[in-house]
């Protein structure tokens, strides 16, 4: 009866049960513009575990990680929107997209190697930029990203030519748009989510985290710091190209402006807030990040019916409680919200570090 | 076995800025003996161990490692031929488990990559299964086993020691290197490495030893190398070299050097 196994195996049914039917019931309890904030909670976690590997595991301090959020973003809107003309189907762009962040990546990472904290951190800020400012200006002499203006009319996804943009439906059921988006983000957040875990028990991601911990250390280990710090930028990007493919098709519209510093920085504070090195941390601090300034909007209404009118606008309490909560973690929970277990169990203990600390 | 020593360092140089931390030292360390490096602070003996094992370039003169010229090499490509390192500060990822550690050091040895991994392939799962059974061996050797699952970083300082030790076994090395493993040790856990460091041998391996501790060295190593300055003074027997006359006077002491520090 009380076989753990078991008990396993009813509560990850469950689990599956309630992320399946959670669009729904967000619908019917709050209303769909909930379920879109549970869309961009996906899209945000696919980020933040990219960023994960790079920063979480690897150890390299990155601030420009939604460069290949763009480069996905722009390469899904370009080949799949009225811009060029271009029409190519989703399961060509998607791997595409992966493939072109990784190759970004590794033009990132590759002048970089030698860097690390404070100076990788300024490098990769620039970058971010630098992709930004393209984006921006790639509009003269030939129109090639339409400028600030962005693109608009980007395909929605269609599988098996069922558009993702129009309700379906199943069985006498509605499904609408939002919650198709839903299923298909769930599905990638939960690849990248496994991907992330799997690699993280592995040689490869040993040897990621020896390289955090002491890269001179793993070196002397016969690790190839090179390349394998490569392939954390490389798998890192690749995470937010795709997630970039499907942010484009789910708003049918890109702008420059949607990918500024700001955006790497609340994607590196989800990592951070949420636990560094830990898949699912890093997922609770997508989830608290996206949904807490979504839940604020409530504030101004309430504030006019308490007080009788708006006297924080929702926008600057969202920063102020922003800045509260990682002061608050940093205080308090240095690992973060969820920290990994090795971790968790370390500061149960309270032990003094003995060794040289060399995190960042 | 080939006749060619362990190691063989032909004249290596190099200066930092205007010091002249080595000046052509030349030396051959013989397979299978513990070979003790030792002289007065800033005499260049890590500074050797860093050019031997690819951390610092040399300026000059070459480094042969079983016969095979390992001078140029990056520290990873090093460490691949056979011949692996422990710190003068203990280097562990603090992070990570005993066992995890020792796991990083077999990382050369195992083939699994991305795909491999994500995709849990039946070799992959193999692989990992073989790692852990190795590493724990080799915690065991080292006399850590019971501290396999505890944070390295929390770990007492012989202990780290220890772990440091199997974590460099791990690569497979031919000749292991250790940089004053005996620093900031008590006497029971000395005499503990000793036990170890003379297993070791035992057991086929090259050892080249940096110590400060004498007593350690004399009682330890079957031969001993000194550097002053850069230079290489005095080697042979420990016997022989304790009763050198500029040995003695490189560690400006009237008293034999057999004392300790």
């Amino acid at each position: 009866m009380r076989d753990p196994r078991r008990l396993r195996l009813v509560g990850l049914a469950l689990g599956l049960l309630a992320l399946l039917l959670a669009p729904f019931l967000v619908d019917a309890l709050l209303g769909r513009a909930w379920v879109r904030v549970l869309d961009l909670v996906l899209l945000y976690a696919m980020l933040a575990l990219g960023l994960n590997i790079v920063v979480g595991y690897a150890g390299l301090l990155d601030l420009g990680f939604v460069a290949f959020f763009a480069v996905g973003a722009y390469l899904y809107a370009l080949c799949a929107s009225p811009h060029f003309g271009l029409h190519l189907p989703f399961w060509l762009l998607l791997p595409a997209a992966a493939l072109l962040a990784a190759g970004v990546g590794v033009l990132l990472g590759a002048p970089t190697l030698r860097l690390r904290g404070d100076y990788l951190a300024i490098v990769t800020l620039g970058f971010g930029e630098i992709i930004r400012i393209f984006l921006n200006n790639l509009n003269a002499p030939v129109n090639l990203t339409n400028g600030p203006q962005g693109i608009t009319m980007i395909r929605p996804i269609e599988i098996a030519g069922v558009s993702m943009a129009r309700p379906v439906e199943l069985a006498g059921l509605t499904v609408p748009s939002l919650h198709l988006y839903y299923y298909l983000f769930l599905g990638f957040a939960a690849l990248a989510l496994v991907v992330s875990s799997r690699l993280e028990d592995s040689r490869i991601g040993r040897a990621w985290i020896a390289i955090r911990e002491d890269e001179v250390a793993a070196r002397a280990c016969g690790v190839n710091t090179r390349d394998l710090k490569l392939l954390a930028f490389a798998l890192g990007a690749s995470f937010g190209g795709v997630a970039g493919a499907l942010y484009a098709s789910f708003q049918g519209f890109v702008s420059p402006e949607s990918f500024g510093l700001t955006e790497s920085v609340m994607i590196l504070c989800m990592v951070v807030l949420g636990g560094m090195g830990h898949v699912r941390g890093v997922v609770l601090g997508a989830a608290l990040l996206v949904a807490l300034p979504e839940a604020l909007r409530y504030t101004g209404p309430l504030q006019r019916a308490l007080l009788g009118s708006v006297y924080i606008e929702p926008s600057d309490l969202r920063l102020l409680l922003f800045g509260l909560a990682l002061v608050l973690v940093a205080r308090w929970r240095p690992a973060g919200l969820w920290p990994s277990p090795v971790r968790r169990r370390e500061l149960a203990e309270r032990h003094a570090p003995g060794g040289p600390e060399s995190a960042q | 076995m080939s006749t060619s020593p362990a190691l063989h360092l032909d004249d290596i140089a190099r200066a930092f800025g205007g010091v002249q931390a080595l000046s052509g030292v030349s030396l051959s360390v013989p397979a299978g003996c513990i070979y003790g490096l030792i002289g007065p602070n800033g005499a260049g003996k890590t500074t050797l161990f860093n050019v031997v094992t690819g951390f610092v370039a040399a300026d000059r003169g070459r480094c042969l490692l079983h016969g095979l010229p390992i001078t140029g090499l990056s520290v990873h490509e090093v460490t691949a031929r056979g011949l692996a390192r422990t710190f003068q500060n203990i280097r562990l990822f603090g992070e990570m488990t005993a066992l995890e550690n020792v796991m990083v050091g077999l990382h050369r040895q195992g083939r699994a990559g991305v795909l491999a991994s994500v995709l849990r392939t039946a070799a992959a799962r193999r692989e990992q299964a073989g790692f852990v059974e190795r590493a724990m061996a080799l915690l065991d050797r080292v006399g850590a086993g019971a501290q396999a699952s505890r944070r390295a970083g929390t770990l007492a300082y012989g202990l780290q020691r220890r772990v440091e030790i199997a974590r460099a076994l791990a690569t497979g090395p031919r000749v292991l290197a250790l940089d004053e493993p005996a620093a900031g040790m008590n006497a029971s856990e000395t005499d503990g490495l000793r036990e170890l460091i003379a297993s070791l041998r035992n057991d086929g391996l090259t050892v080249l030893l940096i110590e400060h501790d004498m007593r350690l060295v004399m009682g330890l190593c079957d031969r001993v190398a000194v550097l002053d300055r850069g230079r290489l003074i005095a080697e042979g027997p420990p016997a022989a070299v304790r009763t050198d006359p500029a040995v003695i006077e490189a560690y400006l002491g009237h008293a034999p050097v057999g004392e300790g520090h």
